[in-house]
């Protein structure tokens, strides 16, 4: 019951908040939608060779504005190994085997888009066009746009970023306005202040991820294969982390401005060392640190359901991790309000 | 001391690290009366009220209100605190934040609207109650928050300086209001720092250094320390102290 009464108030300050409700829905869409202007440009100017196309074919191709060449299959490999041309598309019907240059995810996304724009035109479900595709790298790399890759990490990060800041701020406020101690001066428990807390800033992040990830898919037409509801669990999850991490760490910080000397210390390094960047190679202390993160463990299982089309069955390994991160700090929360009253 | 002590406190130190905050004090509230707490501020008043309203550790000693041992639960339900800071939501107005806390003092839904409306009118701020608290003056702030500590309708009430940059017509409603809480039962505990203030309360410790270092009627410290002003009496006991 106040644990409710908590939950109502912190919705109705929140909302009062008109800036903070900006930073909430309008700054994730406006990084992501620059992001995407970075990562898509120029996606359809792509150039390759085409070797045995049929006339139609070939006509599709160029009609979505690609430069499009037809050669012998040497001088495909040629052009392509000197770095002439982005791909080379061999039609051994049924198969089409497309070799991709492949170390610009960004000219491999554009080819791709190109092929399967044409293909589409041709044969209409999208899945069916993928079996003819038979697709390979030259120098190794992705079907993946950058984007493609980002965006679950990004999701989860955005969650992370500003229901740490939001709720470490707002904590602190009750700390430093003597709310706090007022609070602990009625019956309510410590346990009903800190699951207050996780209604009303879970109510926001379940909204902010589902506004989030609507202009991911829709707007900006990234790719995703999971299920919504399993993305939104993990984005849950990741809230209760961040949540329970910024009312903990907030006891450390005596003002606001202490509060976002934080970020640099605890936010941005989990973006870095959360899978965004490629970590293999790196001295063994690096993959542990990043190990240790909860961003990482929320940031793979995202990944699985969007890229891989996971179940959360098959991610079950970092629910469990991200689970024991939010449960440990919630009860460290719990525990650390003893300072303010012993029952 | 009185058979019929809402609070009592035993002997109580506090220890915040090496430093002492309170030596060894040792008082009892009676029902019904105002109990003033006078000291320079850093004495360790605050320090004391927050312990017997159950807010934060005490070291040594015993504090009993009610016949319980501090902090309980039960006990503080019939506690109205009102600490030194206004303790209010900024961005809610003045019948959100009364909402919020009679939801946690847990005054039922029934009643609520109406005893709201009771402690608005107190205070004389029904006309603002719908304005965000970050607009309110200073005097009006202090009003809302003393209304807050009177929501559940408490048994006793402690308030740490409640009057503290309040103007003098304020200041003069105020003690009109303790007076009346006082004839329908209720106990006062009240801390300032205000000399002639003091002599409103019915009994009056006087707090220095963490020490009480004298306890009794107004007019019986003054005949003690031969004076007429309250200033005096406190140089008196606390000279004698030092």
């Amino acid at each position: 019951m106040r644990t409710l009464s908590l939950t109502k108030r912190l919705i109705k300050q929140i909302v009062r908040d008109r800036r903070t409700v900006a930073l909430l829905f309008i700054a994730p869409l406006f990084i992501l939608w620059l992001l995407s202007l970075v990562f898509t440009a120029n996606d359809t100017k792509t150039t390759f060779d085409v070797i045995g196309a049929p006339a139609v074919v070939l006509d599709k191709l160029r009609e979505t504005g690609a430069t499009v060449a037809e050669v012998s299959l040497e001088a495909g490999k040629e052009r392509l190994a000197a770095g002439e041309t982005d791909a080379y598309l061999e039609f051994a019907l049924p198969k089409v085997n497309v070799v991709l240059e492949g170390s610009d995810p960004l000219a491999n996304r554009a080819v791709m888009q190109t092929v399967q724009m044409a293909m589409q035109a041709l044969v209409p479900t999208n899945g069916v066009v993928k079996q003819f595709l038979d697709v390979t790298y030259l120098h190794g790399g992705s079907t993946l746009t950058m984007l493609d890759y980002f965006a679950p990490v990004l999701i989860g990060f955005f969650i992370l970023f500003f229901v740490f800041l939001i709720s470490g701020v707002s904590f602190l406020r009750e700390r430093t306005g003597g709310t706090l101690e007022r609070m602990m001066a009625t019956p309510i428990r410590r346990h009903e202040i800190v699951f207050g807390y996780f209604f009303g800033f879970g109510l926001f992040a379940v909204l902010q991820t589902t506004w989030v990830q609507w202009f991911t898919l829709q707007v900006l037409d990234v790719n995703s294969v999971g299920s919504f509801g399993s993305v939104l669990v993990v984005n849950i999850l990741i809230a209760t982390v961040a949540l329970s991490l910024g009312t903990l760490l907030s006891a450390f910080a005596r003002n606001e401005l202490q509060m976002v000397q934080f970020i640099p210390l605890v936010i941005l390094p989990q973006i870095f060392l959360s899978g965004l960047f490629d970590l293999r190679g790196m001295p063994d202390w690096v993959i542990w640190l990043s190990k240790a993160m909860p961003l990482t463990h929320g940031a793979e299982a995202l990944r699985g359901i969007m890229i891989r089309g996971d179940s959360l069955a098959d991610i079950w390994m970092p629910l469990v991790i991200l689970s024991g991160y939010s449960l440990f700090f919630l009860a460290l929360n719990i525990a650390a309000l003893r300072k303010y009253r012993k029952v | 001391m009185g058979y019929d002590a809402v609070v009592r406190v035993e002997h109580l130190t506090q220890r915040f690290g090496k430093r002492t905050i309170l030596h060894d004090i040792s008082l009892d509230l009676q029902r019904g009366e105002i109990l003033g707490l006078l000291g320079p501020s850093g004495a360790g008043k605050t320090t004391l009220v927050r312990a017997i309203a159950g807010i934060g550790e005490y070291s040594e000693g015993q504090i009993a209100v009610l016949g319980e041992r501090m902090p309980s639960l039960r006990v503080v339900q019939r506690i109205g605190y009102m600490g030194q800071a206004d303790a209010l939501y900024q961005d809610l107005n003045g019948l959100d934040n009364l909402t919020f806390f009679s939801d946690m003092y847990g005054v039922s839904k029934k009643r609520r609207s109406s005893r709201i409306e009771e402690v608005l009118e107190l205070v004389q701020l029904t006309p603002d109650a719908k304005r965000p608290v970050h607009t309110y003056s200073g005097g009006m702030r202090r009003r809302l928050s003393l209304a807050i500590a009177l929501l559940h309708e408490p048994d006793i009430l402690i308030l740490d300086e409640p009057t503290v940059g309040v103007d003098p017509v304020l200041r003069k409603n105020f003690w009109t209001e303790f007076r009346r809480l006082q004839a329908i039962g209720v106990s006062l505990l009240i801390t300032t720092h205000v000399m002639d203030e003091a002599e409103h309360c019915d009994r009056l410790g006087l707090i220095r250094d963490g020490r009480l270092i004298a306890l009794g009627k107004p007019s019986e410290l003054k005949e003690q320390a031969d004076s007429q002003s309250m200033e005096d009496v406190f140089l008196h006991f606390g000279g004698v102290q030092a």
